[in-house]
């Protein structure tokens, strides 16, 4: 059966509920919300002066309502101690989502843990070391001196290389300027850790080097210029189920053609014609066929490209534009270099890239127009959006420059409806002190854990296990290294530190891996770890970010976290405390002493030590400030504080000033050379399908939290794979049967899920899941900085059992919009 | 454009044709439900009428009938599907009734007899009818709130519950 709640009723929230400010802790978009809360034992009533609303809920409340949230909304939360409603809403004021929740977002409330309704009852509640053969709860300070005094003993005898290091680097949960700034002080700062890698990649490094190369700051525009834009050019972004409010609230606007006024207004002068899109990507998404339903088809280009040909479709781009000229010659002149060099050096006919890319001659002609061709003689205003289909993608480097070649080419950055942008998978949080002893290219930290380098490693928030590439061999070998520290921990009483830390150490030489993993929910990394600490998340803290538009927000605390879990900003600062007392017992006090200045008591101590003294604009920033900004906050980077306000940036490089020595933006080189990573033309050549994969609308990341969600569970119980029908009865498959994937990399599952309008031999499977990880079956290949590329991966399928119960009882029918 | 005159037409039609009636309904329950409160504790569930929608006679195969559960202003569709599905009543076990209310922001709506599934007009979410409602695609945090109904032995159909919290209502009968 479908999954319901059979909830026939809610809670009202009463006159005189408390309401705070908070900002989804999803994806990039950060939309605002509020957190409702009030006593457990009070309730609102219908009347307007009853209720929290002020709205009269005898009635049936109109389309688009305030005065309405949904059973996934509600909870049960404790706040400093006592039980209280809390209802998480989307807050209507927000520019970012104007009232609109995800279904990602619109179950944070559900998603929050509750010991009343036992909703995420997964979440870790204490500190869990490895004893007796099993993880058990300890106290923190025993957890963390046995985490430091085997990182003290490792580094002694291996070097700070010894400590190997996995970290968020972003906003939201798990994430946030607080904890970026810990994590970075403690590895950066207090030790100069190199073997350091990202959630999601296997080194240190950006996934954008390419743009800022080139002077030009990856989220330069605001959201606002999706609205104002004549042509927007999305470039492997499905941004309908990954960006979902922001395309709602901005795109489709433009599209609908109801941001005119929007237009007329702000861009007084010109003509504004029907607004244009062109899309970029192997695979029909549902953010074409929205496009379509919005625009009609004619206005929809959406370019269907052989995988991993963006780079000789850009550069053939730039080239027709550049022979009709349709440049910003002006723009060039004033605030770029090397334009001559590029043009020619990318020099690419149309023929050529037709041949490379699958498509037509007119196709390519016909995107150059909408993209630059003028408008009644004034320069087409384009806007570009990419992520994971390029940044995941093929030769990650030149495409990324390629695509800001035409931008800067056209005008299109820092204008009203332009920008060059990626749009992003996490909100973002960063500030560390300087990673410059990392190096470029980056330690290959995965190879190095698969070589047998390091003696221990400490994990934040990142599960390998779901969301890196040459997944299974990565699993193998990290099994087998923990499970030797396994075995000696095992040899000796837990209660004899000394004695343990000696077996632990002999482990390690003998070629074992002692594993410290941080998380708020167990992972399957987390499996094989040796200590656990729990963590709080967004709202169980105080916690600041900036979303796709640089827009920063503090999410207010408005629950407890789960029992003794702590912000990972806090538990940074435990382990500084535990590392300077273990250098200080060894008689080391040089090292004790670089573990000094982490007496903070709070978020904000980490905030302020952090953000405000580091960041760009910082000192304007103070929580007291960011409460009164609310969901609104200002756009990064502040640069005054007036008024009582904020005072932030809309656009970055208005000035045409950009980010290198000479302030003029770089045009580069990007010759194009067919499948760059090693060993993926082979891959390509020797088997049938190619496994393109990325994710899907109704979940969140690597669904560490919707692992425990009735109604995710219900609707994705193991990852898709779409398929075209053909190649399914081919292989003897119906809806909803179990599939592996297999290819000389790995092997992993997948549901067969029937898709008209996948090519043949091109599947696509949802990423980084729990029940079956794509990852598995990427090769090790990557870019000269490490980026890998998970998208032009190509393998083997074959039937592993019919449909279970699971799968079933799914809906197999098109996700596409239609009116019949 | 043409497609969005469309729904807000439809859109005001829906609410206009329940909102008229609404004032009146509402005020007779809870004139109704305040004298039992006196008398009797208040129940743990919400107290859903039991109101017939059609006779299975009435019914024709993907031709959805206008209905309205648990009161005027909450709109709905009652559909032969005319293949057996899990939930279904009827003979043939192929009777449903789903709120036509996008459990994410209310827009009313279309069924598309095509594939058997609701479409959302506001945002595009997609419900499946012959899979209990199931989401196929969309922005709600729930499947679509189905009617349960009871068949009389005169092929009356009643509907006497629901399954899901109805958009813009913080509780399913609004008069208790």
């Amino acid at each position: 059966m479908t999954y319901k709640r059979n909830i026939d009723r809610l809670p009202i929230p009463p006159k005189g509920a408390r309401v705070q400010n908070v900002v989804c802790h999803y994806c990039i978009v950060g939309c605002g919300y509020h957190a409702i809360t009030w006593d457990v034992n009070k309730q609102g009533g219908p009347l307007p002066d009853q209720n929290y609303f002020g709205q009269d809920l005898t009635k049936q409340q109109a389309q688009e309502t305030t005065a309405w949230f949904s059973p996934a909304m509600y909870n049960i939360v404790k706040q400093n101690g006592q039980d209280v409603h809390l209802v998480l809403m989307p807050d209507h004021d927000c520019e970012v989502n104007s009232g609109l929740g995800s279904i990602r977002g619109a179950r944070q409330g559900e998603n929050s843990y509750s010991e009343v309704t036992g909703t995420q009852s997964q979440r870790l509640t204490d500190p869990q070391v490895y004893r007796y053969s099993g993880m058990y709860p300890t106290s923190w300070d025993d957890a963390l001196s046995l985490v430091a005094e085997v990182t003290r003993r490792v580094i002694e005898e291996q070097g700070e290389d010894g400590l190997i290091v996995s970290a968020f680097d972003h906003g939201g949960a798990g994430g946030g300027y607080e904890n970026t700034w810990a994590t970075g002080k403690i590895y950066f700062e207090s030790m100069k850790i190199k073997n350091i890698r990202i959630h999601n990649r296997p080194a240190y490094n950006s996934e954008v080097h390419g743009t800022r190369d080139m002077g030009v700051g990856e989220l330069n525009n605001c959201y606002e210029d999706a609205e104002l834009a004549d042509t927007i050019v999305a470039v492997g972004t499905n941004a309908l189920e990954t960006q979902t409010n922001y395309f709602l609230n901005h795109w489709v606007p433009n599209l609908r053609g109801t941001s005119l006024k929007k237009k007329q207004d702000q861009l007084a002068g010109e003509a504004h014609p029907p607004t244009r899109i062109v899309i970029i990507d192997p695979r029909r998404t549902t953010t074409v066929n929205a496009c379509e339903t919005e625009s009609g088809k004619d206005r929809v280009l959406h370019l269907a490209i052989e995988p991993g040909t963006d780079l000789i479709l850009f550069n053939a781009l730039m080239t027709e534009i550049a022979a009709k000229g349709w440049v910003d010659k002006e723009f060039i002149q004033a605030s770029t270099t090397d334009f001559d060099a590029m043009v020619a050096a990318n020099k690419v006919t149309v023929a050529e890239a037709a041949q490379a890319t699958g498509l037509s001659a007119d196709q390519i002609t016909k995107a150059a127009a909408w993209i630059a061709e003028p408008k009644e003689g004034k320069r087409r205003r384009t806007m570009f959006a990419y992520e994971k289909g390029l940044i995941w993608g093929n030769d990650n480097y030149r495409t990324n420059q390629a695509l800001v070649n035409i931008a800067l080419a056209t005008g299109n950055i820092g204008r009203p409806g332009g920008g060059c942008v990626r749009m992003g998978g996490h909100q973002e949080g960063y500030v560390r002190p300087s990673d410059a002893h990392v190096g470029r290219p980056a330690a290959y930290v995965d190879q190095l854990l698969i070589g047998g380098k390091g003696g221990v490693h400490h994990i934040w928030a990142c599960d390998h296990y779901k969301t890196t590439l040459n997944a299974l061999e990565f699993k193998r070998i990290y099994k087998k290294r923990t499970d030797m520290v396994k075995a000696a921990m095992a040899s000796v009483p837990y209660g004899d530190r000394v004695a343990l830390v000696n077996a632990i150490m002999g482990a390690i030489r003998q070629g074992g891996l002692f594993s410290v993993d941080v998380d708020i929910v167990p992972s399957k990394i987390g499996e094989d770890a040796h200590v656990i600490l729990p963590a709080a998340t967004s709202g169980e803290m105080n916690l600041t970010s900036m979303n796709g538009e640089r827009r920063m927000r503090l999410t207010e605390r408005y629950m407890d976290p789960p029992g003794n879990s702590k912000p990972d900003c806090l538990i940074v600062a435990g382990l500084a405390q535990a590392l300077e007392k273990s250098w200080r017992a060894a008689g080391k006090n040089d090292i004790a002493d670089k573990f000094k200045g982490y007496d903070w008591k709070t978020e904000e101590d980490a905030f302020m030590d952090g953000y405000n003294k580091h960041a760009g604009g910082g000192q304007f920033v103070t929580y007291e400030r960011l409460r009164v900004m609310g969901t609104n906050g200002f756009q990064e980077p502040a640069v005054d504080f007036k008024d009582g306000r904020i005072v932030g940036t809309k656009r970055l490089f208005a000035d045409g000033k950009f980010g290198t020595k000479d302030g003029k933006a770089k045009f580069m080189p990007t010759q194009w050379r067919g499948l760059q990573a090693e060993g993926k033309q082979q891959e390509k050549d020797k088997f049938p399908f190619l496994i393109n994969n990325g994710r899907a609308n109704h979940v969140w990341q690597s669904v560490y939290l919707d692992q425990n969600n009735d109604f995710v569970m219900g609707r994705w119980p193991v990852p898709f794979i779409e398929m075209n029908p053909s190649d399914m009865q081919e292989l003897g498959l119906k809806p909803g049967d179990l599939v592996e994937v297999y290819n000389d990399n790995g092997s992993t599952q997948a549901m067969a899920n029937p898709t008209p309008t996948a090519k043949r031999k091109q599947t696509f499977m949802l990423f980084a899941y729990p029940t079956g990880p794509q990852g598995n079956v990427v090769s090790k290949g990557v870019n000269e900085f490490i980026i890998p590329n998970y998208k032009q991966t190509w393998g083997n399928i074959r039937k592993i059992a019919d449909a279970p119960e699971v799968t079933r009882r799914l809906t197999f029918k098109s996700q596409e919009y239609t009116t019949g | 454009m043409k497609r969005c005159n469309q729904m807000v037409e439809l859109g005001r039609r829906q609410f206009l044709r329940g909102g008229a009636t609404a004032v009146v309904t509402t005020a007779a329950a809870s004139a109704l439900a305040s004298g039992k409160a006196e008398a009797t504790p208040a129940l743990a569930r919400v107290n859903y009428p039991s109101q017939r929608l059609a006779n299975v006679k009435d019914l024709k195969v993907d031709q959805p009938v206008e209905i309205s559960y648990p009161d005027k202003t909450s709109p709905g569709a009652l559909i032969k599907l005319g293949r057996r599905v899990e939930g279904g009543v009827g003979p043939e076990g192929d009777i449903v009734a789903f709120s036509t209310l996008c459990p994410h922001k209310g827009f009313p709506l279309n069924y598309v007899a095509a594939d058997k599934s609701f479409n959302c007009p506001g945002h595009y979410s997609r419900f499946d009818a012959e899979k209990g409602g199931q989401e196929i695609f969309g922005h709600a945090t729930q499947n679509l709130a189905q009617f349960r109904l009871r068949v009389e032995s005169n092929g009356d159909i009643h509907a006497e519950a629901v399954d899901e919290l109805i958009y813009g209502r913080l509780s399913n009968v609004l008069s208790v």
